[in-house]
């Protein structure tokens, strides 16, 4: 099954790349989206099967992902869609954005499902390549730049890991073994030189951090977010994320039962610390719309690292914080896209009195305030809240004061910014009155919806996948 | 005879690490290219021939001739200027690299495995970091992409320390992160140099707080 979505996918990305003509790319994309959400169901109701000789696997962690990913690719597809007529793109350009979208997708798929850590390393570069190509799409020297950066960091990142591999393929060797699949390399890591584990954790963190946007490759994230179209900025810090969430859950996973499991703790609790330090540090001080939700995903992420550390609740609420901050970030950029076209520029201190302007959009606003900050109603306050929970319950009261008193800055800062762009008065009138249509926010709101429910109220298969992806996690 | 090959490998670190002018830059990759052949020629002959072809093709066709061509062409189609223009002196960079590969003897000696072959480890970590610091003390987009491409062969180096282990799929791996670099850097580089007025990562500031 999974390989004729492979090929589907191929031949629907070469479709849209000859393609010029407008109603034939909306079939094609509709049929693609169909596709991603056959996919998605198939392993839903397949779970635990292998595919294409058992080197892509449909476990619950990447069913989880894969169902999110599923969802977004809607609403993506959706506001690319808008955002490219507005920008009176040309049918050539509208083509490339697309076809990178689809090859996006199609990667992102594959590594949430690849079985082996090989694969999953190739199609990791497969999607820095897929996403430089949209980083690029506005054609500016700053999206140059961007561009720039991030597939060069990308690559040394990805060199990292490739480092890690062979070292824990070192390992592997002393006991024996070569095979490198996620199933089977745990069996072999029990009496092997930890000085080889320890070499490749370290190398694997770093490396695939530069997806996750953990510190200290977290630069690339935030830049390549500043310029990116709003629609695929939504992908970025959202499915792609997830990605590099999920490399680093796995390679985690493979290690939990040998003797380095409170070394690794040790080593992602002060990653994720360090992680929300900056970001609070620079969102005290930023004045641009997209480069403050780029550090909140920052912050955010440096919360599911502390989690993940502490252990205990902390695995399920890092897995349910990861899932819960797709939807809410995603609409998050969605927004932004309204907002620049409304305002012409990203500089908050420009803005002003959004509410008279776009009355559905500020209503967005403001209820992802609420979202992003993790105030109740929010969804993320109940994983919050856990990872809290977790960092009690692992004794770590010091570090449990200082993230509560980060947060605070955050929501501060947070919060004048995105007040001052509803309710204060605009300084200087730019560019002419643009009419936004209220159904354009009706995606945010069903995704925030959606966010709330799976965090006050989560479905019994829901918790039933997370609960087993974290399984193979000591207790 | 790998030993040999392999400290001759190191003491390119050094020569790049004084050099000059850029195309000395390329042709101690294309040289890099050749010894690596050299060492697979005799390292790997126990594992399958379509593979050993693979792998081959990869350092001489690859590393030694595709790559260095395509680095001279953009040298030339972009009007860069011959000298690679470091931060720092070159008598600060050897002193630099050297310390790089004391250190990395230093902590291959401390570890304790018998069946390690210290010498590829030594050879890789050393290139690893040297190509890192060439990427951080040089000023052209250009010398990056070289520092990587130092950093890909030190991989390179470590992936034959595990040599009949590494199965196909990771020589693909290798292929694929040679082939995407050069290529997709390249064509930045190309980019970046109709766009900017020089080649340098002074004009690459503009995306800050």
């Amino acid at each position: 099954m999974f390989g004729y979505y492979l090929i589907i996918v191929l031949l629907l990305g070469t479709g849209t790349l000859i393609n010029r003509n407008g109603p034939i790319r909306i079939v094609l994309l509709t049929i693609f989206l169909l596709v991603q959400t056959a996919i998605a169901l198939y392993g839903f109701f397949h779970i635990n099967t292998g595919q294409l000789d058992g080197n892509f696997y449909f476990d619950s962690l990447g069913v989880i992902f894969l169902l999110v990913l599923a969802i977004l690719s809607y609403t993506t597809v959706l506001h690319s869609y808008i955002y490219l007529q507005h920008r009176k793109d040309s049918s050539r350009n509208q083509s490339i954005y697309f076809t990178a979208l689809i090859v996006l997708i199609g990667g992102m798929t594959s590594v949430y499902l690849a079985a082996t850590i090989g694969i999953m390393w190739v199609l990791i570069e497969l999607t820095t390549l897929s996403v430089a190509v949209l980083i690029y799409h506005e054609r500016t020297n700053l999206s140059l730049e961007a561009t720039w950066k991030y597939v060069f960091i990308c690559s040394i990142g990805i060199t990292f890991a490739f480092v890690g591999i062979v070292f824990l393929s070192k390992a592997l060797q002393e006991a024996k073994s070569v095979n490198l699949s996620f199933s089977d390399i745990p069996n072999h890591l029990q009496n092997v030189n930890t000085f080889w584990l320890k070499l490749a954790f370290i190398f694997m963190l770093v490396g695939f951090s530069t997806k996750m946007g953990l510190f200290p490759m977290h630069t690339i994230e935030v830049d390549a977010n500043t310029v990116a179209p709003p629609p695929i900025s939504a992908f970025i810090s959202t499915a792609l994320l997830n990605v590099g969430f999920i490399a680093i859950f796995r390679t985690y996973t493979l290690m939990a039962h040998t003797s380095i499991l409170p070394w690794m703790n040790h080593i992602l609790l002060w990653s994720g610390f360090l992680s929300l330090f900056v970001s609070t540090v620079y969102i005290l001080k930023v004045n641009h719309l997209k480069r403050m939700f780029a550090y909140s995903g920052l912050e955010h992420m440096g919360l599911v690292a502390i989690g993940l550390a502490s252990g205990g609740i902390g695995y399920f609420a890092a897995m349910l914080h990861m899932v819960l901050h797709s939807f809410i970030k995603a609409s998050v950029f969605y927004q932004i896209d309204q907002v620049y076209r409304v305002f012409g520029t990203f500089i908050i201190s420009k803005t002003g009195n959004y509410f008279n302007k776009n009355l559905a959009g500020a209503m967005v606003m403001l209820l992802l305030f609420v979202s992003v900050t993790a105030i109740p109603p929010s969804g993320m306050f109940v994983s919050e809240f856990l990872i809290f929970r977790s960092l009690f319950e692992a004794h770590n009261i010091l570090l449990f004061i200082v993230v509560l008193l980060l947060l605070t800055l955050i929501m501060w800062a947070v919060g004048k910014n995105i007040f001052s762009m509803l309710f204060l008065p605009q300084h200087e009138q730019t560019g002419k009155f643009v009419k936004i249509s209220p159904w354009e926010s009706s995606t945010q709101f069903v995704l925030l919806t959606l966010a709330i429910y799976l965090g006050i109220n989560p479905p019994p298969f829901f918790l039933q996948l997370i609960n087993e992806a974290i399984l193979a996690l000591p207790k | 005879m790998i030993n040999v090959l392999l400290i001759t490998f190191l003491i390119t670190l050094f020569f790049v690490a004084i050099a000059n002018r850029l195309l000395t830059y390329i042709k101690v990759l294309a040289f890099q290219g050749v010894l690596l052949f050299a060492v697979v020629f005799i390292q790997l002959n126990n594992i399958n021939t379509f593979n050993l072809i693979l792998i081959l093709m990869e350092t001489i066709f690859f590393k030694s001739i595709a790559v260095p061509v395509f680095l001279a062409y953009i040298i030339k189609h972009n009007k860069i200027t011959r000298e690679a223009e470091p931060y720092l002196p070159h008598f600060i960079s050897l002193i630099i690299v050297t310390m790089i590969c004391v250190a990395s003897i230093l902590l291959v000696n401390s570890i304790k495995d018998n069946e390690l072959d210290k010498i590829f480890f030594v050879v890789a970590l050393s290139a690893l970091f040297t190509g890192l610091y060439f990427i951080i003390s040089r000023r052209k987009i250009i010398t990056h992409v070289m520092g990587y491409l130092i950093i890909e062969n030190g991989i390179f180096v470590l992936s034959l320390a595990l040599g009949s282990q590494m199965t196909m799929l990771v020589n693909i791996g290798i292929m694929l992160d040679v082939f995407v670099s050069v290529l997709v850097l390249g064509i930045f580089t190309n980019r970046i140099g109709d766009t900017f007025e020089a080649m340098s990562v002074d004009n690459l500031s503009n995306l800050k707080d």
